[in-house]
């Protein structure tokens, strides 16, 4: 049984196809590339497995569960993290907020749970501050606790997504261009999180990234669509040389 | 800010219950013996319900960035439903006839009538929370306001609670109350319920659970995608904030002993509106104060008659010139003057 398995998965906006038929095998513990000219269909693709669109056809699994239909909410509570694109962090809360809220799917108290204080409630809300504390350190973050992410710098505020994505406790971690306005020195620094991420916290990653540096250095396997197409699947250097892959890049044209 | 602020294990002494707690004793005290007349403690329980209507308004409006202009509506349904067990109960009137109960044991099961009101009242805010699932913003505003006008036709159209002539009787149950021990019982369950209700909204937006009510608010999109289940957060706040409004609204009904549709209409959710943006988005005590200076600034301006309503508006005005963004901002009190919290922060726990 494979860790997370998409099935001929098509997805239409209209009359647009921006996914089709593309199938997609990832084994746990790998770093996973997806890449693609822009508007290959890439972020459509982590949309739809985390739940934002339901697929117009196909089937998408997860450790043997099957994902169609279930609210993003949903999906996350099965140890699906993501992060997006353009940074959505929750700017006017502080750091420490946005890491805890994160573990809403744990909560496991309600409102009355709240009202009278129960055992439950002191008991999970001081596991979920010890555990975003815990997360903030590993992060070097700790001094930023209660500051707002709007003040602070971009290269800051990716790793506070990151460590917000983490605090979910996922299995599979999605990232969306990770090292999107980023300077060259942190996308260095970017590439050495990712993959000390990935091993301190034992996780599969799939990411989206334009950054040529950052997927070949990082990625086990790469997948490039394009118009929502798989055109190449393989290892980095594979890839690197697939005629098919420059042309969908640069065009086929005389320059 | 140092972390260490935010990760206290010990307990400090919680002082604000203790000043509460001593403050509405003594107001008590005063008005049981009379050393402050009817009209004032009318004044401060006006204040109570705006209170708890501003604050829990807040809650929607706020915290959770939606635009609610419906809280009249919930209010009346409050009201009415906890006056007409109250009538029914513990009055002797030509339209319910004879009371159910000893009017004598009004004593205990007042606050419980004025819970129930609430709690019809969080039924009814389903009327709204449902719809915000699918839209939000100026959409949802203006389900709101048809939520509110439902409410006032539907009860202008009930003609065995009197319809738009008004319902009354709510005053039999507060003298039966008077009957067994003399005291001013209605100006100390506002005081309560004013401040039970500043407590537990305090205590949810305090709460992880809660918070998830502010990352809607801040982008409902990423609430989803780390676990936030948006729908039950948003079904909650309403039916929370809707419920303490119907609380809000029981107690108006029995301080006033007299309730019509017309005084739950569009009007009085404006109002509410006007206090909470006049306090700021998203602050508790922000909300807290303006309903205080609002509804003193109103009584007032009394004298002034009609100008009073040429005054006011302008104040709002110039106010929103000059601080757009309320008297608070969506800072508490302890954020603007941090010598407070020896007196009002606990740890998180």
């Amino acid at each position: 049984m494979s860790f997370l398995k998409i099935d001929s998965l098509t997805h239409r906006f209209g009359g647009l196809t921006a996914v089709s038929d593309l199938n997609y095998e990832l084994e746990e513990g790998g770093i996973y590339g997806l890449i693609g000219p822009n508007g290959a269909g890439k972020t459509t693709v982590f949309n739809l497995v985390s739940g934002f669109y339901n697929p117009s056809e196909g089937k998408i699994q997860y450790r043997g569960e099957e994902l169609n239909g279930l609210p993003p909410h949903d999906i996350a509570a099965r140890q699906i993290g993501r992060t997006f694109q353009n940074i959505r962090l929750w700017s006017e809360m502080t750091v420490l907020d946005n890491i805890k809220i994160s573990q809403h799917y744990q909560l496991g108290y309600g409102l009355p749970g709240v009202i009278f204080k129960t055992k439950k409630y002191r008991d999970r809300e001081r596991k979920i501050e010890a555990k975003a504390m815990e997360l903030l350190e590993e992060f070097n973050l700790t001094d930023l606790a209660c500051e707002y992410p709007k003040n602070l710098s971009y290269g800051v505020q990716r790793r506070v997504e990151i460590a917000r994505a983490l605090s979910l406790g996922p299995k599979l971690l999605m990232l969306d261009e990770p090292a999107a306005g980023l300077s060259t020195s942190d996308v260095v620094e970017l590439i050495d999180y990712i993959r000390w991420v990935h091993e301190n916290f034992k996780i599969t990653i799939w990411m989206i990234e334009h950054q040529m540096q950052v997927i070949m250095t990082l990625c086990d396997r790469i997948k490039v669509i394009d118009f929502g197409k798989e055109i190449a699947d393989g290892l980095p250097d594979e890839i690197r040389n697939n005629p098919q892959v420059i042309k969908a890049y640069l065009g086929d044209g005389e320059i | 800010m140092s972390t260490t602020a935010t990760i206290k294990t010990k307990k400090e002494m919680n002082l604000w219950p203790l000043a509460l707690f001593i403050g509405g004793g003594i107001i008590i005290a005063l008005g049981a013996t009379g050393s402050i007349n009817k009209y004032i403690q009318t004044v401060i329980m006006f204040i109570g319900i705006n209170v708890i209507l501003s604050a829990s308004l807040n809650v929607v409006n706020g915290y959770m960035g939606e635009f609610s202009c419906g809280h009249g509506g919930f209010m009346l349904v409050g009201a009415y439903v906890s006056s007409i067990l109250s009538v029914l109960l513990f009055t002797n009137s030509k339209w319910l006839g004879h009371p159910i109960l000893p009017p004598s044991t009004a004593v205990f099961l007042f606050p419980v009538i004025i819970i129930i009101g609430g709690l019809v009242a969080a039924v009814a805010g389903l009327l709204v929370a449902i719809p915000s699932f699918k839209t939000r913003d100026d959409y949802l505003a203006i389900i709101t306001i048809a939520a509110n006008f439902i409410f006032v036709s539907l009860v202008n159209n009930l003609e065995f609670v009197g319809g738009s002539r008004g319902f009354m009787g709510m005053k039999g149950t507060v003298f039966a109350m008077e009957d067994v021990f003399k005291a001013p019982y209605m100006l100390f369950w506002t005081l309560t319920f004013c401040s039970l209700a500043v407590f537990l909204i305090k205590r949810l937006m305090r709460s992880t659970f809660g918070k998830g009510i502010s990352a809607i608010r801040y982008d409902e999109i990423s609430a989803e995608i780390m676990s936030v289940n948006t729908n039950h957060m948003k079904l909650v706040a309403f039916m929370f904030s809707s419920g303490l409004a119907g609380i809000a609204g029981g107690l108006f009904a029995h301080v006033m002993g007299f309730i019509n549709p017309a005084s739950f209409s569009i009007m009085k959710s404006t109002e509410a509106l006007v206090m909470v943006y006049l306090g700021g988005m998203g602050s508790l005590s922000g909300s807290v104060l303006s309903a205080i200076i609002f509804t003193i600034l109103l009584e007032a301006m009394r004298p002034l008659q009609i100008l009073k309503w040429v005054l006011i508006p302008l104040m709002l005005i110039l106010l929103m010139q000059f601080r757009p963004e309320g008297l608070m901002g969506n800072k508490e009190l302890t954020d603007k003057f941090p010598r407070l919290k020896r007196f009002f922060t606990r740890s998180s726990m």
